[in-house]
């Protein structure tokens, strides 16, 4: 099914629609967060807090021989400083990763990257705290650090994780998928192979709100109150319990406004941890937010796999067969966030969007003396990795072979009668219809008229370039057989409550960071009993008052507890049946729905709305028998499948000649993201999305010195997109609905982060065919153009 | 949030006091315009200052640009907005508003000051370049009265100046000529960055010959550098595109750029020869235009 929707309604036009249900309505979290009244873990203020700084390691890898923290201790405003060695003595100076690794809240033996946690000091001012890391005196052993990813298994390198039992190299996991002899003879077979060394560079989320937490102890009651910057409240106050010893009951972990997440606010970072002991060894609530430098340096990166792929073909352009060899940093620690059965995420899937015979996956996953992380900015569990790579690989194939690069991909889509459709490497693609998005995406960029457009270009000698890219995501983990984070199986609760005046509040699992929760999950709920989301309150992101569940991040809101909304308020909405029945005194079979009110079938006029019902549901009198008062419900939503959207995406640059500075000039993108709830949300996290996008191919990169510092410790080094660097985004949809979603949506947040850096780059490596270019590596800067129009494209790292 | 270590603040309410506060604390006291480059560092704990003596309560008695037959003046506490706003600068050097578009973003040019620009000599930094290019000199005030020192004296290395202990930079002045013009080109990574790399140009005419001309580049080595080399090849020439390429081929090999984030010394290279190429034809191109 593939709808085209009049996209004529913009702006504050939306709000007069006001829908009971799905359609474009401005953002109900808007007026509290536009006017400066969003209460953000920085806004917190409790009586008696105190404020934690937190000293770093200077070097990216050296022994702690001496901390001496006498000097700190007789500051006037310090009232506690706390090194590694004391948290060792309580049993605390190491956590558990999300992936079954563990870190150290505070560095015991040795510091393993730039930035790491050394020790904490807590005083009575954010200043205090600050100047009195100065006077803490920390003597340490240079060790040659582990920085060239490419060197990190040679033997004669020095071995980071000495605190491993029997740990004599810098190996962190194999990973494989696919069939690796059923590949490797299609190989043999065909016409043409192409290879290439394909790199994503390490880049950073960069939310606009850095990392921090409030802990307040409360000994007397023995219960422990954490504001903090969580994406994932539930499942971290799972892990403070384990990880702490405190009892889960009395442990309340409260996630408020959270300025951006996008990965990097999954973690459970040390700073948090410290909060913790703070306030439990001062008695005192602690607040810790990091700076904008610990925020870059320290906390969840993204990507860093150096990869080489492999593409089989036959000469007219029918892909046979996938093959790559990942070499993935994972940094000093195995931080990586990431459903435990999935070490490499979801790369899997780097297959993407096409009918082929074959494919194998090899990965070597390493550790370097850089700080941990690797899931995070948007990616959906390294779908950005897989779609960067195959999206990279077919146009290395059209440029062998002389084909359009959007004719290839044509040629090789899955066609709508394959769906389901299982990949090679085990994916089940729940539904899709490529072929539609494609067309859609070069109607609207007039590609033809494009086309002739770049070749008059060429003649003159102007760089003009047009990069097209398709992805297909894997979003919504996900089943509980097969997904879980540290044993947390990844289902999402929801619980519906309406009041006796018709006025209803849902309560969720998954916590917005900007994503516009309030509003779509009213909006969800709306549409299936008939209440206006004005009259529907969203709760979220506090673990006392919201059912369990794992949280937001993998595009997983809609896709999970977005399902459990719709059920919920089904199941309300049958209950609301029964009263009705009673009400209007006929049998539930002779009721009909209409959204907002029971009518008797064939006679309109005797019908009870879904407010009447739930006064009745409250109120006096009799309700049909076996049915208990009041009008709510809670579920738990364990998803079937992954939800598998899709889009096209088509990108034109300009490259000028002389400085080789690329300018973005148009930019499409059609999505297909399944049923669409609030367009106008949908249109916004694309265009966010579209601008991580362009960021990373042109500008973002965490790039790291020969002794290992950290060169991207700033926003004056590390570059972010601006919007003289975007174009007017040109969006455009299909619908193929998720035949397993019970409302037919996909997950959407992440779709224009993992589709757009391919497409950015595709462009520019067009612009650049003149050159003889066949492949550049991201970031794109200037500079890095101009080598590649020198015939010395290099590898950013 | 980044902190600064503790310091004193003071606000001057004159030149004088400002020099007098300066002669008595000494280094451990800076001036403090803007505050676009100081504060930051201050933040960053890169640079720790006892006291902070803000100047901005000077901004009435030095934010002039004045006019005069033969020269502008310009007061130290002007505005980037002001100089890229100022139509009458803009008459006479359109290569100001073409710097000033390009450096940081509103917000910094609404505070930022042409003396704090000077001052701060980062050797990226535009105003300075601007400066160089169009031969400005630059006004110091001690106890003892002014001194005027040409913009090759006044940079004497990376974030170094010849504005010594208990001395002010307060104007900086140009040299007006006729039947000239000037541009800048630059190079960023993004709006609002450092430049890679960026060239001025000034260029004055008589008749079809070209009476004078100065290049001046940023970003290139630790000071930003005319080149008097290109002066000289220019200086008699008609204008034509084989020059502009010859003064960019003087530029390129008389540069000292390196290697970093930013960009590899080649390109850097061959950007000092293409905007060099690009800032005079633009000004010449200016002048024809006006003529």
């Amino acid at each position: 099914m593939t709808a085209v929707e009049d996209r004529k309604v913009t702006g504050f036009e939306d709000n007069d629609r006001k829908p009971v249900g799905h359609g474009r309505m401005l953002r109900k979290e808007d007026p509290r967060l536009i006017r400066g009244k969003g209460r953000f873990v920085d806004d917190l203020q409790l009586n008696g807090m105190l404020h934690l700084a937190i000293l770093r390691s200077p070097m990216a890898h050296g022994r702690v021989v001496n901390v001496d923290i006498s000097a700190a201790q007789a500051h006037p405003k310090v009232k506690l400083v706390v090194t590694g060695a004391m948290l060792a003595e309580k049993g605390l100076a190491w956590m558990p990763t999300l992936s079954n690794d563990v870190q150290a809240v505070l560095a015991t033996d040795k510091v393993r990257f730039q930035g790491q946690e050394v020790a904490f000091v807590v005083a009575e001012d954010r200043y205090s705290a600050r100047d009195a890391l100065e006077l803490i005196d920390v003597e340490y052993e240079q060790l040659e650090p582990v920085v060239d990813v490419r060197r990190a298994l040679d033997p004669s390198s020095p071995v980071i994780r000495t605190d491993l039992d029997g740990k004599t190299d810098n190996h962190c996991f194999d990973w494989q998928t696919g069939d690796e002899a059923a590949t490797d003879a299609v190989f043999a077979a065909a016409d043409v192979i192409v290879t290439e060394d394909i790199v994503y560079p390490r880049v950073h989320p960069a939310p606009m709100e850095t990392c921090g937490a409030v802990a307040d102890y409360d000994a007397v009651e023995g219960r422990l109150t954490l504001w903090s910057t969580t994406q994932a409240p539930h499942a971290h106050r799972t892990l403070y319990a384990i990880v702490a010893g405190l009892p889960e009951h009395k442990i309340r972990v409260i996630s408020p406004d959270i300025g951006g997440g996008f990965g990097n606010k999954v973690p459970i970072y040390p700073g948090y941890v410290c909060a913790i002991v703070g306030s439990l060894l001062t008695g005192r609530p602690v607040k810790w937010v990091e700076d904008r430098s610990e925020n870059l340096t320290s906390t969840g990166f993204a990507r860093d796999y150096i990869m080489r792929g492999e593409i089989a073909a036959t000469k007219d352009g029918k892909i046979l067969a996938i093959r790559t060899n990942v070499l993935a940093d994972h940094g000093a620690f195995n931080g990586t966030a990431a459903p435990v059965k999935y070490p490499a995420g979801f790369f899997g899937v780097f297959t993407g969007s096409y009918d082929i015979e074959a494919a194998y996956c090899s990965m070597t996953a390493v550790y370097t003396n850089k700080a941990p992380g690797g899931v995070a900015y948007a990616c959906s569990f390294r779908i950005t990795e897989a779609v960067y790579l195959i999206e990279r690989l077919v146009d290395c194939l059209a440029y062998d072979l002389k084909m359009d690069s959007a004719e290839l991909r044509l040629k090789n889509l899955l066609r709508p009668e394959q769906f389901p459709y299982t990949s090679k490497t085990g994916w089940i693609y729940d539904s899709g219809n490529y072929e539609p998005t494609m067309r859609e995406a070069m109607r609207i960029a007039g590609y033809d008229e494009l086309r002739r457009e770049q070749a008059e270009k060429r003649q003159r000698g102007e760089l003009m370039g047009i990069g097209v890219a398709f992805f297909t995501e894997a979003v919504g983990a996900g089943p509980r057989k097969d997904m879980d984070i540290l044993g947390l199986g990844m289902a999402d609760g929801c619980e519906l409550r309406i009041h006796p005046t018709g006025k209803a509040v849902v309560r969720l699992s998954v916590q917005s960071q900007g994503q516009g929760h309030e509003t779509t999950f009213a909006q969800i709920v709306a549409e299936e009993i008939g209440i206006p989301p004005a009259d529907i309150d969203v709760v979220h992101g506090d673990t006392d008052n919201t059912p369990f569940g794992l949280g937001t991040y993998g595009s997983r809101s809609t896709p999970v507890s977005g399902a459990a909304a719709a059920l919920v308020a089904r199941k309300v909405r049958e209950k609301a049946r029964i009263i009705a029945s009673g009400m209007l005194e006929v049998s539930v079979a002779d009721l009909d729905w209409d959204k907002g009110s029971f009518h008797v079938k064939g006679d309109l006029t005797k019908s009870v709305t879904i407010q009447d019902i739930a006064m009745k549901a409250h109120g006096a009198g009799d309700l049909p028998d076996g049915v208990e008062g009041g009008l709510e419900a809670q579920i738990c939503y364990n998803p079937e499948n992954l939800t598998y959207p899709h889009g096209a995406y088509i990108c034109v640059v300009d490259v000028d000649p002389g400085t080789a500075q690329v300018s973005v000039r148009r930019f499409i993108a059609v999505d297909d993201c399944g049923t669409r709830i609030n367009p106008m949300i949908i249109e916004g996290q694309i265009h966010g999305g579209l601008t991580d996008g362009v960021g990373m191919a042109l500008m973002e990169i965490i790039a790291f010195d020969e002794d290992g510092n950290c060169l991207g410790g700033s926003l004056m080094d590390y570059l972010i997109p601006t919007a003289l660097e975007v174009p007017d985004w040109e969006t455009g949809f299909t619908v193929t609905p998720s035949p397993h979603h019970p409302i037919g949506a996909k997950g959407v947040g992440e779709s224009a982060t993992v589709g757009s850096p391919p497409a950015v780059v595709n462009a520019i490596v067009d612009a650049l065919k003149p050159f003889g270019v066949r492949h550049a590596d991201m970031p794109l800067t200037p500079s890095r153009v101009w080598d590649a129009m020198q015939g010395n494209a290099r590898p950013p790292v | 949030m980044q902190v600064p270590a503790p310091f004193e603040y003071e606000r001057a309410t004159s030149v004088d006091q400002a020099i007098g506060l300066l002669d008595r604390l000494g280094d451990t006291a800076r001036l403090v315009a803007g505050g676009h480059s100081l504060l930051p560092m201050m933040k960053l704990r890169l640079a720790n200052f006892e006291y902070l003596i803000d100047i901005n309560d000077l901004s009435d008695v030095l934010g002039y640009i004045t006019v005069e037959p033969t020269q502008i003046r310009i007061g130290a506490m002007a505005r980037h907005r002001e100089l890229l706003e100022s139509a009458e600068l803009g008459r006479a050097f359109p290569i100001f508003a073409d710097a000033e578009k390009v450096i940081a973003d509103p917000v910094v040019r609404n505070r930022g000051t042409l003396g704090g620009s000077l001052c701060q000599a980062d050797p990226s930094e535009d105003l300075s370049a601007v400066c160089t290019t169009l031969n400005a000199s630059c006004v110091i005030r001690g106890r003892d009265g002014d001194r005027v020192v040409t913009m090759e004296e006044f940079h004497r290395g990376p974030y170094e100046t010849a504005v010594g202990d208990a001395e002010m930079l307060t104007e900086v002045r140009f040299p007006l000529r006729p039947n000239g013009a000037s541009a800048y080109e630059k190079v960023e990574r993004r709006a609002g960055d450092w430049a890679v790399v960026s060239s001025g140009a000034a260029v004055w005419l008589d008749g079809d010959v070209i009476a004078d001309a100065r290049v001046g580049l940023a970003a290139v080595g630790p000071n930003t550098a005319g080149l008097p080399e290109i002066s000289a090849m220019l200086t008699g020439q008609r204008p034509s595109e084989e020059l502009y390429e010859q003064a960019g081929i003087i530029a390129a090999r008389s540069c000292n750029p390196v290697t970093d984030m930013r960009g590899s010394e080649e390109y850097k290279r061959h950007l000092a020869k293409e905007l060099t190429r690009r800032a005079l034809r633009r000004s010449v191109n200016r002048i024809n235009e006006g003529s």
